[in-house]
């Protein structure tokens, strides 16, 4: 397979790597960048272990092509921390035990904040369909839907980013 | 002691690390350069005997710098982890479609994939036997069919004012846990291996690893910080591929990883149980019990791994929290071309449960009587009568009567029973659905000897404190509670406990991390572990610092000594100066219990946990579709170590337990290929599936056992809460007909089963008019 070079925004910096033209945005992203917080949960676009933000919008890694990307703006679970300082997502996740494993958690909070930026007061009917396509196998869901409703309050509060 | 942490809600150990995508797990760690990936090819025939197998195009093949079968195999090549059975590479013949015949290792994942493909395998096809029916006609079983009997059931049968019978069909269920099998090997000098596994179980993954290699216990050591997710499913399932890793590692001398991709998982490793129960009950007019004969038949695959231990388990809970007087439960351990079937969470325990489940559900609409109160009238007694389980074991601490009782009270039963009547005759095509019910877990493994544990904590003359035992964490919190225990011992904050990743050098001979005894067993040897160093300075400080040993509290950091406040980080170091050591290793062995398994009586738990559940549902009766609104839980989880963790716990149970009834079908083939591999097929519950209003409570009340913190075991009992929806299904089905026919239908109760079921209600309803 041909390598091209590849040029995309990852977590605000901008990188140009040789890429082979079937590699998949999580091998890229896990493998070449070398940031490990996205997760292969299923191989398939069925489970949401594996999201990240597309130019702002959640998208599967492990079914879409690294070169796919290509000038557009990717950001994972490492971009949202500032330094030590949790994003409002991952506080309300740490705080109201949204996480139990953490397996899915990466790909949860990631949904969870292409959704806020879009809409950041949801109701929990759209946080319920907001998250439809990730699975979580241990928390039954309860505290997830809990962190994402923290979360919008301590956003809408101004408390982190 | 200090009380500071225990009982408090504090969150997971590593929830900073899951929230951060810093949390590693097995597939995060960076492996050095020249590390190799392995591929398992797996068997396409549910039975046949391999009549050739040429793997030389895959030696070959771009990439490749190992193949391996079972003729390379240095060591033994089974790796049954109880009987034999189960060989780590095909040898000679397969008996699961799914079954692991030969291993590459190569450069890349998809290197080491496409020369497996260049495989010339032949067989010779066996005859498969794909479901339980036929392996009982066949007689085809793991072990001769037992039985648990108490009184004369048969006797007494005929004796009864009522009979009735039926069966009841249920599915089994894949763990999906996130993380899917995954293990390094990175060979050392004399032939050692070190494994990073996912595995709940490292010291049998440590024995296998040594017993594949031809090597011993002391040559290969296993480590696991954490895993994502396993429910059983990681007990002796990770076993294969750090084996596979290890003997691909032994052949190129290189660093191998071993991940199975999803579809392969669900394949290759084993599952929950399926069974089938038939049953025949006699019963007097009020729906109490005279006499039931079980006959509990598990789809056991085609190696026996833990089926014995989990078929004993569903036996032990056929009487839920039911007084049986007389009894005859027998175990069928049917062997299979499936693949074999495994722990998962309950562990045999919730197919026992549903099928007296389904009795009293049956014997409440022949009489006309409300389900909760036949469900009353036949619990275990409180005042030492009543109280003999067929086992022979007395269940003394008998909680569910007041348990029900509340949860009765606080979830409206009766006024929604009513409004559901109603809602029913007014509404043709939606019914509603309405069940409680109740559950009691016997809590320890029901093989004696594993109910051990060890620790090992080291003060450091610093002041802190690094905790290591032999459990393992899978999402459950188990690290944090023991810290907490840990924390209090010392009166010190959870941050100057390091907990580190379980490790076979550090704590040896451990069991796994099931039976949900992990908190119980390592919490109780951690604390043995802090006593002994506490014992060490309370002697020096009688000695040194003339105080009265009795007298030393740990709190806040510092440590009373008679009128004196020391820091902790102060008093340690002076312990220290004084060459005090300050490392020890703790121990926990569970009292009281004991089991002949020759008689199949004892005392194989040392308490019950208890719970209960209301569910209310609502059926699409034109479509089969159906939905949770509501449901309430009552909890026991004793004086609980962690709410938070544990209402976690209950809240993921529930859900997991609706999915097996409700959702995840395990559908094979008729060539014995598992066809439902992957969750665009297999439909785990999402966010969406939540009931629409969730109510969890904790029973307010304290382990009578001398349990950690009188708490109770809380991993596995909240799985079969969700059974009350699968009743509350049955409920609404049967509203279709009157409420007096009882519906035919097994589980998973999917919409089109659902569908089935209410055909046939209507079409006995017709023909009986
Ligand atoms: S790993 Fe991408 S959706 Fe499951
Ligand atoms: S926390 Fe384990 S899968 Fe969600």
């Amino acid at each position: 397979m041909e390598k091209s070079i590849l040029r995309l925004t990852l977590n605000g910096r901008e990188r140009a790597d040789a890429v082979d033209g079937n590699v998949l945005l999580i091998d890229y992203i896990r493998e070449i960048a070398g940031l490990t917080g996205t997760k292969m949960g299923c191989d398939g676009g069925e489970c949401g272990a594996c999201t990240v933000l597309v130019d702002g919008e959640p998208r599967l890694a492990c079914i879409s092509l690294a070169a796919s990307a290509e000038g557009h703006d990717v950001e994972t679970i490492e971009s949202l921390a500032e330094g030590t300082r949790l994003s409002a997502l991952q506080k309300s996740f740490h705080q109201k035990l949204g996480s139990q494993c953490g397996f899915c958690t990466p790909g949860m909070i990631m949904a969870s904040e292409g959704l806020l930026r879009k809409n950041p007061d949801p109701s929990v009917e759209e946080i319920r369909t907001g998250l439809s396509g990730n699975i979580c196998r241990c928390t039954g869901y309860v505290k997830i839907i809990e962190s994402v409703q923290d979360a919008a309050e301590r956003k809408a509060e101004g408390d982190a980013a | 002691m200090s009380n500071q942490h225990m009982g408090k809600a504090v969150p997971h150990d590593s929830a900073a690390k899951h929230v951060t995508g810093q949390a590693i797990y097995i597939d995060d760690i960076v492996l050095p350069a020249g590390h190799l990936h392995g591929y398992v090819s797996m068997s396409p025939k549910a039975h046949a005997q391999i009549t050739s197998m040429d793997l030389s195009a895959v030696r070959t093949s771009p990439g490749v710098a190992a193949v391996i079968s079972a003729t390379d195999v240095p060591g033994a090549i089974d790796i049954g982890p109880v009987l034999p059975g189960d060989p780590v590479l095909a040898d000679g013949w397969v008996e699961y479609a799914g079954q692991a015949l030969f291993a590459v290792a190569a450069g890349t994942e998809s290197e080491a994939r496409a020369a497996a493909k260049r495989a010339d395998i032949t067989y010779d096809d066996l005859d498969a036997i794909l479901d339980i029916e036929t392996a009982r006609a066949q007689g085809s079983y793991i072990v001769e069919p037992y039985a648990i009997t108490v009184g004369d059931a048969q006797a007494a049968l005929a004796k009864s004012a009522n009979q009735l019978s039926g069966k009841l069909a249920i599915g089994g269920q894949d763990h999906f846990y996130l993380e899917g099998q995954v293990a390094v090997a990175m060979p050392g000098e004399d032939g050692d291996m070190l494994i990073y596994s996912s595995t709940q179980h490292p010291s049998e993954l440590q024995h296998l690893v040594a017993k594949v290699l031809g090597k011993s216990s002391k040559d290969v050591t296993v480590e696991v910080r954490r895993m994502g997710g396993a429910f059983g499913g990681k007990e002796t399932q990770a076993a294969p591929v750090a084996c596979q890793a290890a003997l691909l590692a032994t052949a190129t001398g290189r660093v191998v990883k071993v991940r199975l991709d999803r579809d392969d998982d669900m394949m290759a490793t084993g599952k929950r149980h399926p069974f089938h129960v038939n049953w025949r009950v006699g019963f007097d007019a009020d729906g109490v019990l005279d006499a039931a004969a079980f006959d509990y038949l598990a789809d056991c695959g085609y190696s026996p791994d833990l089926s014995l231990a989990i078929l004993d388990r569903a036996l032990f809970h056929a009487d839920n929290g039911y007084f049986l007087k007389n009894a005859l439960i027998r175990g069928f351990a049917c062997k299979t071309n499936k693949v074999s079937m495994t722990a998962f969470r309950g562990f045999g325990g919730p197919q026992g449960m549903l099928g007296i489940e389904a009795v009293i559900d049956d014997i409440a609409r022949h009489l006309g009587i409300d389900r909760l109160d036949v469900t009353k009238r036949n619990l275990y007694g409180r005042d030492g009568t009543r109280d003999a389980t067929p086992y022979g074991q007395r269940v003394e601490d008998n909680i569910l009567p007041e348990l029900i009782d509340q949860l009765e009270a606080s979830s409206d039963y009766r006024q929604r029973r009513t409004e559901i009547t109603a809602f029913n005759a007014s509404h043709s095509h939606l019914k509603r659905g309405l069940a409680l019910t109740p559950l009691k877990f016997g809590i320890s493994f029901t093989a004696t000897f594993l109910n051990q544990a060890g620790a090992l904590v080291h003060v450091y003359n610093d002041g802190s404190i690094q905790l290591n035992h032999g459990g393992t964490e899978m999402g459950q919190g188990l690290n944090t509670k023991v810290a907490q225990v840990v924390a209090d011992e010392f009166g010190v904050p959870l941050d100057a406990i390091k907990i580190t990743a379980t490790h076979t050098g550090k704590v040896p001979n451990t069991s796994a991390t099931a039976a949900s005894s992990g908190t119980d067993l390592n919490g109780m040897a951690a604390r043995d572990a802090a006593q002994t160093i506490k014992a060490r300075l309370a002697a020096f400080a009688a000695e040194q610092l003339g105080a009265d040993g009795e007298n030393l509290s740990y709190a806040d950091g510092n440590v009373l000594i008679g009128e004196k406040t020391l820091t902790f980080a102060g008093f340690v170091r002076q312990a220290y100066m004084h060459r005090i050591s300050l490392s020890a290793s703790g121990f926990y062995a569970t009292p009281k219990i004991t089991y002949d398994p020759a008689t199949r009586q004892g005392r194989p738990f040392f308490y019950y946990a208890y719970g209960a559940a209301v569910s209310e549902v609502v059926v699409d009766a034109l479509t089969g579709e159906h939905r949770v609104l509501r449901a309430d839980i009552l909890h026991d989880a004793g004086r609980s170590l962690n709410p938070a963790l544990d209402l976690g716990q209950i809240e993921g149970g529930y859900i997991q337990g609706l999915g097996w009834l409700t959702t995840e079908e395990l559908w094979w083939d008729g060539e014995g290929n598992l066809k439902t591999h992957a969750p665009s097929t297999y439909k785990i519950p999402a966010a969406g599936d939540l009931p629409a209003d969730f109510r969890v409570a904790f029973f307010q009340g304290e382990n009578r056992e001398d349990n950690i913190g009188r708490s109770k075991a809380v991993g596995e009992p909240p799985l079969m809460l969700a059974s009350s929806a699968f009743f509350a299904i049955r409920d609404a089905v049967a509203s279709v007909a009157g409420n007096r026919l009882n519906p035919s239908l097994d589980t998973p109760a999917t919409p089109e089963k659902v569908l089935m079921a209410i055909e046939d209600i209507k079409q006995r309803r017709d023909t009986e008019q």
